[in-house]
């Protein structure tokens, strides 16, 4: 096969962005992606089967069978998952990765979520540390993703962000009645309240149309095609540019290396089977922090017999996702309009600060509930089933609001993925195992978070809440799967570099949410954005022509 | 959210009522499995298991779970998506008859609406993980998309005051203020 500049595997977040910066620069770029490209025309509106709601499967990958994970208990015992249950962690595996089907909410992080360490000290068995890059080097390339992906919102009602340069691109959605409840209620707290940044348009933007506020939102792909994810932004763009070919329904077996311990290729299984050969002059893996680690694991050799990036057992550790927790509200009058995409109001007030606690997370009324949703959120003492339980359906449908939040999960080394040693894929590939769990100091912050988020219910005039707060028996990782390649300066602590280069291979990077170090208290997803703009701009100045330079 | 308090009395008087109810809708409207066109049941398995989904949404001036094509979903899943559940439906039905023909001496289709309380209540303490998968399925058809079976003509949508058809294609606010409320 015909050698190219670079690989990049995986068409997500992260992959699509590096391979549009790639090929507009000019360089040749094969983007690989296991799943296949859905468009607009399959959101298909199936309450039982999106990318959120699995009970009859995922809709965007992966597939039921041949693509199991396993999962470790805190007794040790261990369990496969499947891809459409929770403790699978899924994200997603189609061209756009999770920003096919996700909410679309686009925060940066603050400026204290990049030295966790240096601000709160790490807890006593926590890997809680620095980013080795800070909130203002990262700002230039917040505001490329904002602008190039396209987020609407409004930062002006708090105080509670890092400093920016520009306003977003797009105004907020028109608030719905959430908003109008919450708001004011909000604000007799004492608290910020303000409009969710979304990538998602507000108004025509980049050739597509507004949010037509429909129900089959999060979890859905987009009907009209107003939700901005990699597939419908920088995507077509890198192919425009006639430099980058995407391979769909491949899958990246291995990256190969040659004698001198540089990657040289991958190997891969392509949309008929075939186990093929791609080479090129550097490889970037982009695969979402769980089949990221997998990848590097499962590229073993005589130089890298414990797999690539690997040298000091770093690949896999630190797991983190969000530890979501929050509460319900139920009110004696309508309060939900089922209005897309619901989720609308947010405060980053507790974020940081609160004294005892080592950060927080931002807190949001929910998405748009779908009626499969309700069946068991219903107040405490509802019968589970009968009359009862329709007749609370009825009550409560549109008399509840849900406030929660990603709180920050402290992470551990021991929290990790590794390939399992018996249990295969459909390719005979060691599959992901999931070990450990984030600190316990997480669940003491998620509980504060679920009674904030029940004070601010009540102030709104709630008149019975009940607390979603929960220990979960692993790392929540989920959609917000990050932290498993960890950047930092030391590579005895670390798998990549500030510009997210494997510290002994550097030709070969890892660029997606792999590299956080810490995971925030938002949604990752424009921080992934922001750091595949900033690791393709190290890159392009490193890149001479023909080569990287070393 | 799994609030799995047992129902205290009040909710137990309203748990007969539905029954009452759902046992008379049962009598004069409702004709599940009447084509017998099953993918996957039998019709005996089918009888059962009507009775045991219609306390589980009996019906009132909505549809009960059978009436809105509960056992529609989950025959149809049974031969695709829920395959692997083949063999608990069969003998979780198998078992659930048993018991109501050892409590009652009769089947649960031909027992009084008191009694088919009883024998569901029954069946969710000794037969719980059973119960906990049929509760589930019955809801997902009840509430799902009506595309997979259940839910016929958006009924439950239309009792929880959802817009149906919904609104699409146009925003419900003034799109031209934006910004603050």
């Amino acid at each position: 096969m015909k050698r190219v500049n670079a690989i990049v595997v995986g068409a997500g977040a992260a992959g699509g962005i590096v391979a549009k910066q790639l090929a507009t620069a000019g360089l040749s770029v094969v983007l690989m992606e296991r799943g296949k490209w859905f468009s607009s025309a399959d959101c298909r509106k199936d309450d039982l089967r999106n990318q959120r709601t699995t009970v009859l499967g995922n809709a965007f990958g992966p597939e039921q069978q041949g693509n199991p994970r396993v999962w470790v208990d805190p007794r040790g015992e261990s369990h496969i998952a499947l891809p459409n249950e929770g403790s699978y962690q899924n994200n997603a595996a189609c061209v756009g990765g999770g920003t096919l089907s996700y909410g679309a909410q686009a925060w940066r992080y603050m400026p204290q979520d990049f030295r966790m360490r240096s601000t709160y000290g790490a807890p006593p068995g926590s890997s809680l540390e620095d980013w080795p890059i800070s909130y203002d080097e990262l700002e230039p390339f917040y505001e490329q993703a904002e602008y190039e992906i396209g987020v609407s919102g409004d930062y002006s009602g708090t105080p509670f962000h890092g400093p920016r340069k520009r306003e977003l691109p797009m105004p907020p959605l028109p608030a719905n009645r959430e908003f109008g409840i919450l708001e004011p209620a909000a604000r007799r707290l004492g608290l910020h309240p303000y409009h969710i940044p979304m990538a998602r348009n507000s108004m025509p933007y980049n050739g597509r149309g507004p949010c037509m506020r429909c129900r089959w939102c999060v979890g859905f792909a987009c009907e009209v095609d107003a939700k901005n994810g990699s597939q419908n932004t920088v995507i077509p763009i890198a192919l425009n540019t006639g430099n980058c070919e995407l391979r769909t329904e491949c899958f990246v077996k291995e990256i190969l290396t040659d004698d001198r311990g540089r990657a040289r290729g991958v190997s891969y299984f392509d949309a008929s089977g075939r186990l093929q050969e791609q080479p090129a002059d550097f490889v970037v893996v982009s695969a979402c922090a769980i089949e990221s680690a997998r990848l590097l694991l499962n590229s073993k050799s005589r130089l890298f017999p414990n797999g690539l990036g690997n040298r000091y057992d770093q690949v896999g550790r630190h797991l983190q996702g969000h530890h979501y927790t929050g509460a319900v509200g139920f009110f004696d009058f309508e309060t939900y309009d089922d209005v897309g995409p619901g989720a609308s109001i947010a405060i980053s007030d507790y974020n940081h600060g609160t004294p005892g606690l080592c950060g927080g997370g931002m807190l949001a009324n929910e998405f748009i509930r779908l009626p499969i949703h309700m069946v068991d959120r219903l107040p405490e003492h509802t019968p589970r089933w009968g009359l009862g339980h329709k007749q609370a359906m009825r009550r409560w449908h549109k008399q509840s609001i849900v406030i929660m939040g990603p709180t920050q999960q402290i992470p551990t080394a021991a929290g990790r993925v590794t390939v399992d040693p018996s249990v295969k894929d459909k390719w005979g590939l060691p599959v992901a195992r999931f070990e450990g769990n984030c600190h316990p100091h997480t669940y003491d912050i998620g509980a504060m978070q679920a009674k904030r988020a029940e004070a601010w219910l009540k102030e709104a005039g709630a008149f019975s809440t009940s607390l979603m707060a929960y220990k979960s028996e692993m790392v929540s990782a989920g959609q917000h799967q990050a932290g498993t390649c960890r950047m930092g300066n030391d590579p005895h602590g670390s798998v990549v570099n500030k510009h997210c280069q494997i510290h002994d291979v550097d030709n070969l990077f890892v660029i997606d949410g792999s590299v956080h170090v810490t995971n925030g208290g938002f949604n990752p997803v424009l921080t992934i954005m922001a750091v595949a703009y900033y690791a393709s701009n190290s890159l392009l100045s490193n890149w001479k022509g023909t080569g990287l330079r070393s | 959210m799994d609030s799995s308090d047992k129902p205290g009395p009040p909710t137990r008087r309203q748990f007969v009522a539905a029954s009452v109810l759902g046992g008379a809708a049962l009598a004069v409207g409702c004709k599940p499995g009447a084509q017998g066109n099953w993918d996957f049941f039998n019709e005996e398995q089918a009888r059962t298991l009507t009775v045991l989904c219609d306390q589980i949404i009996p019906a009132d001036d909505f549809p009960s779970a059978s009436q809105a094509g509960v056992l529609t979903y989950i025959d149809r899943q049974l031969v695709r998506f829920y395959q692997p559940h083949r063999d608990a439906y069969r003998d979780g039905l198998q078992a659930a008859l048993e018991q109501s023909r050892k409590r009652f001496g009769q089947d649960p289709a031909a027992l009084s609406p008191s009694q088919q309380l009883d024998w569901v209540t029954g069946l969710e303490s000794s037969d719980r993980e059973f119960f906990e998968m049929v509760r589930q399925h019955t809801f997902e058809g009840y509430y799902g998309s009506p595309r997979h079976g259940g839910n016929q003509d958006a009924v439950s949508w239309k009792m929880l005051g959802l817009s149906e058809p919904p609104n699409l294609g146009r925003s419900q606010y003034d799109l031209t203020k934006g910004g603050r409320s």
